[in-house]
């Protein structure tokens, strides 16, 4: 069939990178430099499928010196295609447009070249024409999948260092105004210190995530070495009513816990959140280091009985300090879900002094704070799981898969 | 001999029993209560007419004022009692209130029209039982004696009051109102649809996207860890950040998304795509209602969670023996076949674990569709309605009836995922 010919792998690869980065280039042109820049497929479809052809039958001949000609080549057939004019917008800046052509050229002539290596021009055996079946996908594939996970990101940082006349005057043009000074850029999250007592948000949210990390791992770390290493009846039936219990949801728990919390006055209080809290991590990290520590050798605690240690001191002084990447990854796993926590803090939380990160943003969420504002807010509440997470990552996804978690 | 080694093997089981117990054993009891008991709470809620207001007991406001205050000068004083029930559904039983009157007053009046005594300078009224949002007042009159002085204040000690109200909560009042409201409303089916299309298709989707993640992470390649890190951002992030970025991302008026197809003209009017229900669509002149802003929160169900199945997934495809691909290589198995016949059925177990716990946790979601549309525009899913009954509603039984039907559901899912995961151990 005319798929498995080498010259129409070519032409397809080609252009579907045309297209691909046509439409990524062109929206991130619009939002970087804010010109109204018009997305036409056609000249990067019909470009790159050309691209494709030429290098396919070329491609005995190129040496790495030749990559730069075949850029400008894509370069000049996209402006002839289009002649002379790629982005028929209204402010032109022929400056940019060029620059924005050159890197499409380099993104869609790089994709073709990686996709399309060792592919001949004619018939190709089933198992050469999958690989670059796969090959085109897992190009395709990768960098949408990239795109889809930042691209939120992206928007909730970029609004944040907007203002609010900008914002309404042109809702795509997310680029950074340095005219008024570095300091202006950060005016929002300036205004979220000064006005919307952030301060006092991020040290509740610290004050509680940090207590609920010493609770947990307290009260889990000796249960989960008894779960592991120890004898007694009815292990199964506690190792199995933990994995229950962690399935048990929070909504479910929501209207007794405030029914009661009402009556004892622990309701709007942070006291009453460190004791929910821990009580909904423990499972996760009783079965987390459950799993760790069932992983060490049993001869160290042999050899540690013999030596005349009490089994209490080989929790302390021998599980423990074998085990701290776990409990590292454990607390920090705890501490992200404390962080993140929000429907306990929405329901149990109405004294503004009280409000942790979660609950105070969600107060910004009203017509009349702006919308760079909260924002902003996500910035912050963000900032320090992404700081754990960057730094700690490896930790952190040894200790996810050991035991599941919860979402 | 034999009998003494037995015996001293069972001393030691039995102190590593003690140890393991008391090891274990406050831990369980701190999450027992946290967790069971409020579970238990929550039926026994299910099952009691009782709103939000309800949760403060009905008390009795007693207030005390003197009129015309007694002088060197004047000689008599009024001084009046006023109560009130401040419930208005419930009465108080067996009231009364006492009330210290200073040693220099005396007390020549009493006008009531409950049982009021004075007994050693000490005011004592039986009120008995107070009908809700009853009131009434008792007055007194008092002169003062020889030893009176200035400081003879009679409101220097404020009135004891004492009564019996029933606590709602506590009380042994039990109806099926609840369940017979929430199974009777009409709407109560739409959002059990709602939340089973809301689970699968969000499971679904995230375990497909995070099963082709996976398959691309696996390939080595430049900067593959910095990647993985990466794609686990949605998953990692507090929720509210994530949610907010995506109702600005898709704000009618103001949004990124809505501009750039306005502005590149595939559309004319902006959507708005989290608070419209359905938008009409069509296919080969076929038109049909398509669910937008279900099919919106499912995309963020989706985004938000591929990276885990991802996670499990790729941990799974990398235990995976490398010398059977080497061998299926050699053999001439082209990359479809080595993944259609090696890699799935490796990978079969853990997917089918991790559908049933996505399963679960998807349908007890609550946070991501109540901060994406407030279970508006037919998102509505069991779990926000939990918070629609007991909070919008403020009928705290009902909110409980809805959370006692998902935790059935739940206790449905729960055995089968313990029966699969027995199977492949997690």
């Amino acid at each position: 069939m005319f798929w498995n010919y080498g010259i129409f792998c070519a032409i397809l690869s080609g252009s579907s990178w045309g297209i691909f980065w046509q439409i990524i280039l062109t929206i991130l042109g619009i939002l970087t430099t804010g010109l109204q820049l018009s997305l036409d497929i056609a000249p990067s479809l019909f470009s790159g499928a050309l691209i494709g052809f030429i290098y396919i039958i070329y491609q005995k001949y190129i040496q790495l010196k030749q990559h730069i000609i075949f850029v400008i080549i894509t370069t000049l057939l996209i402006y002839g295609v289009t002649l002379g004019d790629p982005y028929y917008g209204e402010n032109e800046n022929i400056f940019i447009e060029l620059i924005l052509v050159l890197v499409t050229s380099i993104f869609i002539w790089i994709s073709v070249y990686l996709t399309l290596k060792n592919i001949s021009i004619g018939k190709l055996s089933r198992y050469q024409s999958e690989k670059f079946y796969i090959r085109l996908l897992w190009g395709l594939g990768l960098i949408t999948l990239i795109l889809i996970t930042l691209i939120p990101f992206y928007i909730m940082v970029m609004t944040s260092l907007k203002n609010q006349q900008s914002l309404i005057l042109n809702p795509l043009d997310l680029s950074l105004d340095f005219s008024n000074g570095f300091s202006n850029l950060f005016i929002s999250y300036i205004e979220l210190f000064k006005n919307y007592n952030f301060h006092i948000f991020l040290a509740n949210s610290f004050f509680v995530s940090i207590v609920t990390v010493f609770i947990t791992l307290l009260f889990s770390i000796p249960g989960a070495y008894a779960l592991a290493r120890l004898r007694f009846p009815r292990k199964e039936w506690f190792s199995s009513s933990v994995i229950l219990i962690y399935l048990i949801p929070s909504i479910v728990l929501v209207i007794p816990l405030y029914a009661v919390f009402s009556q004892l006055g622990l309701r709007n209080s942070l006291f009453g959140l460190i004791i929910v809290y821990p009580a909904t991590t423990i499972p996760v990290a009783l079965y987390m280091l459950r799993g760790y520590f069932s992983t060490l050798s049993s001869e160290i605690d042999d050899a540690a009985i013999m030596d005349g240690l009490s089994r209490l001191q080989i929790v302390f002084k021998i599980a423990m300090p074998l085990s701290k990447p776990a409990i590292v990854s454990v607390a920090l796993y705890v501490f992200m879900i404390a962080w993140n926590e929000f429907l306990f803090a929405f329901m149990f939380l109405d004294d503004p002094n009280l409000f942790t990160l979660s609950r105070g943003i969600i107060s910004l969420n009203s017509s009349e704070v702006p919308q760079q504002h909260l924002m902003a807010g996500a910035v912050i509440a963000t900032i320090p799981i992404m700081f754990i997470f960057i730094y700690l990552e490896r930790f952190l996804i040894s200790g996810l898969t050991s035991g599941s978690v919860k979402g | 001999m034999e009998k003494n080694v037995k015996r001293k093997e069972s001393i030691l089981s039995i102190r590593e029993k003690k140890l393991a117990y008391s090891l274990i054993l406050p831990t369980m009891i701190l999450v027992l209560s946290i967790v069971i008991i409020p579970l238990l709470a929550n039926f026994w809620i299910s099952f009691k007419p009782i709103s939000l207001g309800d949760l403060r007991p009905p008390k009795l406001i007693l207030k005390e004022s003197v009129r015309s205050k007694l002088s060197p000068t004047n000689d008599f004083a009024k001084i009046q009692y006023r109560y009130r029930n401040s419930s208005s559904k419930y009465e108080l039983n067996e009231v009364a209130f006492s009330d210290l009157i200073p040693k220099g007053i005396i007390v020549t009046k009493i006008k009531s029209q409950h049982d009021c005594k004075i007994k050693k300078n000490k005011l004592v009224c039986k009120l008995g039982k107070i009908k809700p949002k009853a009131f009434g007042k008792i007055i007194l009159t008092i002169t003062k004696n020889e030893s009176w002085n200035d400081n003879d204040n009679p409101k220097y000690q404020k009135p004891i009051a004492k009564y019996k109200s029933i606590n709602i909560l506590t009380s042994l009042e039990f109806t099926f109102e609840n369940f017979k409201k929430i199974f009777s409303a009409s709407e109560f089916w739409d959002v059990l649809k709602v939340s089973i299309y809301y689970t699968f298709f969000g499971t679904v989707g995230a375990l497909l996207i995070g099963l082709f993640t996976a398959q691309i992470v696996n390939k080595s390649f430049k900067g593959r860890s910095f990647i993985r890190g990466l794609l686990l951002f949605p998953y990692v992030s507090p929720v509210i950040a994530v949610a907010f970025s995506w109702v600005i991302l898709f704000d009618p008026y103001s949004g990124i998304v809505n501009s750039l197809f306005i502005q590149m003209e595939v559309i004319e009017k902006p959507i708005n795509f989290f608070g419209q229900k359905y938008t009409a669509v069509s296919i080969f002149g076929y038109e049909f209602n398509f669910p937008l802003a279900l099919t919106m929160v499912i995309m963020f169900e989706i985004w938000r969670y591929f990276p885990l199945s991802f996670l499990f997934i790729l941990a799974r495809i990398q235990s995976i023996p490398q010398d059977i691909y080497e061998a299926a290589e050699i053999d001439g198995a082209t990359p479809l076949q080595q993944f259609y016949y090696l890699s799935i059925p490796f990978l079969i177990g853990i997917i089918a674990v991790l559908f049933l716990l996505r399963f679960i946790w998807t349908f007890n979601k609550f946070d991501d569709i109540f901060l994406l549309t407030g279970g508006n525009a037919g998102t509505r899913t069991l779990t926000v309605n939990v918070y629609e009954q007991a909070f919008a509603i403020s009928n705290l039984g009902a909110g409980a009836a809805v959370a006692v039907v998902i935790f059935i559901f739940l206790l449905v899912f729960s055995v089968i995922f313990i029966k699969f995961s027995k199977k492949e151990a997690i």
